[in-house]
């Protein structure tokens, strides 16, 4: 399934310290280390090398087909239940490597969460037992803890004043966008480090996305997030950092470019992220 | 439009012509008496069914109580397998729905009541079992795939066990797929006949032991109605109208509650 990575985690471990300036350049939280995954044998991502800085939006750009959905499952190890797939290199979470063996798959995805295209509570759950659900999941049963836990996971989603009086209704009454931010709101209640976001406005109205968006700006101060977009604004908007993929000449995706927000769309050193940025293809 | 109205009606002649035929005949026989003695012997008036309605919700009910976990288990893996096991399994529940029914009754006599020594109504309820394991498998299967993936995807991304996926989002979710699996199972298990008469047997007497012979509606429908006194008839008839009502009950009300799930999805 999942192959034993080439590199030990031991000697990535001590890294250099940060260095100090005015803006304190922040830690890697994530490592990717040549990343490759693919399907049955057909390569999906080749080789992607970069780092995800903490408490910073990364933005994952590319056309359709590049990778992007596939290089962020591997984030988390959702690869694990696609009996076809089989990812390479490695990943390192604050220097360990969730390939390794160290980190057990489920711990990791409590601590990497997931953000989906679609909107997806889980319809035979009301809107509260939707937001604690990760708890549950993870073995908490204590009702002061869960209650807590809930009202600031949907304080911090901004859904808190429009949900705090009917936490027991299903959470289909809810609008798309509500639903997507009680999805944020299930994500941020376990606490992750990491939450990776599959173009989490697609599905969504103008209106809504703006509201994801400014979400993502407050939320991006208290956890590390890594979103895929292929909407070139959103990116700009949101985004610290961007990384551009690419589909090679034998359709698998590739890194071709990844620096600060505005240097991607500002001055890219690659023809191909300029002319991606500019919108001449994709 | 005329034709659909003449198609509508043919279609229905079948039904309405089994079912008014039946209340013809079993609606006389029903008295508060015929649902609450037991038979009496032969020659004295009166008696009734109770001990094989008794006997029916027992053999069901213990039937029903082994197969449903088991099935809904087997159907719940299935569902979420993409191996050749699965499909496999899926297979095999197709060719087994299609067994006769008389074979699964030598089939139980042949491995419960020989071994036992003695027909009993474990062993009847081990053939209705038989009956219901595969047509619950294929409809929990079905119930567990109207759920949507990325709803397994979205608890495991939350640090969810395969165990608690399960038992707090593909069970709730699949839960009035699942109800009309278990209804359509039970309604189909309760009307067989032929794994009882090799089994289960059929008794004049109240009984509760599952080691002992037992009475069962299809049994009483079968060991009366082919008896050439009118009296015996009777008792078929009237037998006939309460299974027939209780299996019209059971899949009406499965069939309502996939139909409502039907149009949620
Ligand atoms: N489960 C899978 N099985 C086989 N191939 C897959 C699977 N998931 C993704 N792929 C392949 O990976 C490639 C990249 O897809 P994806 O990551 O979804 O791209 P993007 O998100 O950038 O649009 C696609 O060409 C697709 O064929
Ligand atoms: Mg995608």
């Amino acid at each position: 399934m999942v192959d034993q990575p080439e590199v030990a985690s031991a000697t990535l471990d001590a890294l250099p310290p940060a260095a100090a300036s005015s803006e304190p350049e922040p830690e890697s939280i994530l490592m990717l280390r040549k990343v490759s995954v693919s399907f049955s044998g057909k390569l999906a991502v080749r080789d992607v090398t970069f780092d995800v800085p903490e408490k910073r939006v990364t933005a994952l750009i590319g056309p359709s087909g590049s990778g992007k959905t596939t290089l962020l499952r591997a984030l988390n190890r959702l690869h694990d239940t696609v009996s076809s797939a089989r990812v390479t290199g490695s990943v390192l979470l604050n220097g360990t490597d969730i390939y390794g063996g160290a980190l057990h798959p489920t711990l990791l995805r409590s601590r990497v969460g997931m953000v989906f295209q679609r909107p997806n509570p889980f319809p035979a759950m009301s809107i509260y037992d939707n937001v604690v659900s990760g708890l549950r999941f993870n073995g908490v049963r204590k009702k002061s803890l869960l209650d807590e836990a809930a009202e600031s996971a949907l304080i911090a989603a901004a859904l808190w004043e429009s949900v705090r009086n009917r936490m027991t209704a299903r959470a289909g009454v809810l609008s798309g966008g509500e639903q997507q931010r009680l999805c944020i709101a299930r994500s941020l209640a376990v606490e992750p480090e990491v939450l990776l976001m599959d173009e989490p406005t697609s599905a969504l109205d103008p209106q809504a996305t703006r509201r994801i968006e400014e979400l993502i700006d407050e939320l991006s101060d208290r956890v590390t997030m890594v979103i895929v977009t292929h909407n070139m604004q959103q990116a700009s908007r949101v985004s610290h950092r961007c990384a551009f993929m690419l589909m090679g000449d034998d359709r698998a995706g590739e890194l071709i470019e990844v620096g600060p927000t505005d240097q991607i769309f500002g001055s890219p050193t690659d023809q191909r992220t300029s002319d991606y940025v500019q919108g001449r293809f994709g | 439009m005329v034709l659909c109205v003449i198609c509508v009606a043919l279609a229905l002649i079948p039904l309405v012509g089994v079912v008014g035929y039946t209340i013809v005949r079993g609606a006389p026989v029903w008295s508060a008496d015929f649902f609450t003695h037991a038979p009496t012997p032969e020659g004295i008036p009166g008696g009734g069914i109770l001990n094989s309605i008794v006997g029916s919700l027992i053999i069901d009910g213990m039937a029903a109580a082994a197969s449903i976990p088991l099935a809904l288990a087997i159907g719940l893996y299935v569902s979420q397998s993409h191996s050749k096991i699965a499909a496999g399994i899926r297979f095999a529940a197709d060719v087994m729905a299609g067994i006769p029914s008389i074979v699964v009754g030598i089939f139980a006599y042949g491995i419960i009541v020989n071994t036992m020594h003695h027909f009993s109504a474990i062993a009847g309820a081990f053939g209705i079992a038989v009956i219901m394991v595969p047509i619950l498998v294929r409809a929990s299967d079905g119930a567990f795939r109207t759920v949507p993936g990325d709803l397994g995807e979205a608890a495991l991304a939350l640090g969810a066990k395969r165990a608690s996926i399960a038992r707090r989002v593909l069970i709730p979710t699949a839960a009035s797929g699942l109800f009309t699996a278990i209804l359509l199972a039970v309604a189909r298990g309760a009307g067989e006949s032929a794994p009882l008469l090799f089994t289960a047997i059929g008794s004049q007497y109240f009984t509760a032991s599952p080691m002992q012979p037992m009475a069962a509606m299809p049994l009483t429908i079968y060991l009366n109605g082919i008896q050439a006194y009118p009296t015996l008839q009777r008792i078929a008839w009237g037998t006939g109208l309460l299974l027939l009502l209780f299996i019209l009950i059971l899949s009406v009300a499965g069939r309502t509650a996939s139909a409502r799930l039907g149009r949620r999805a």
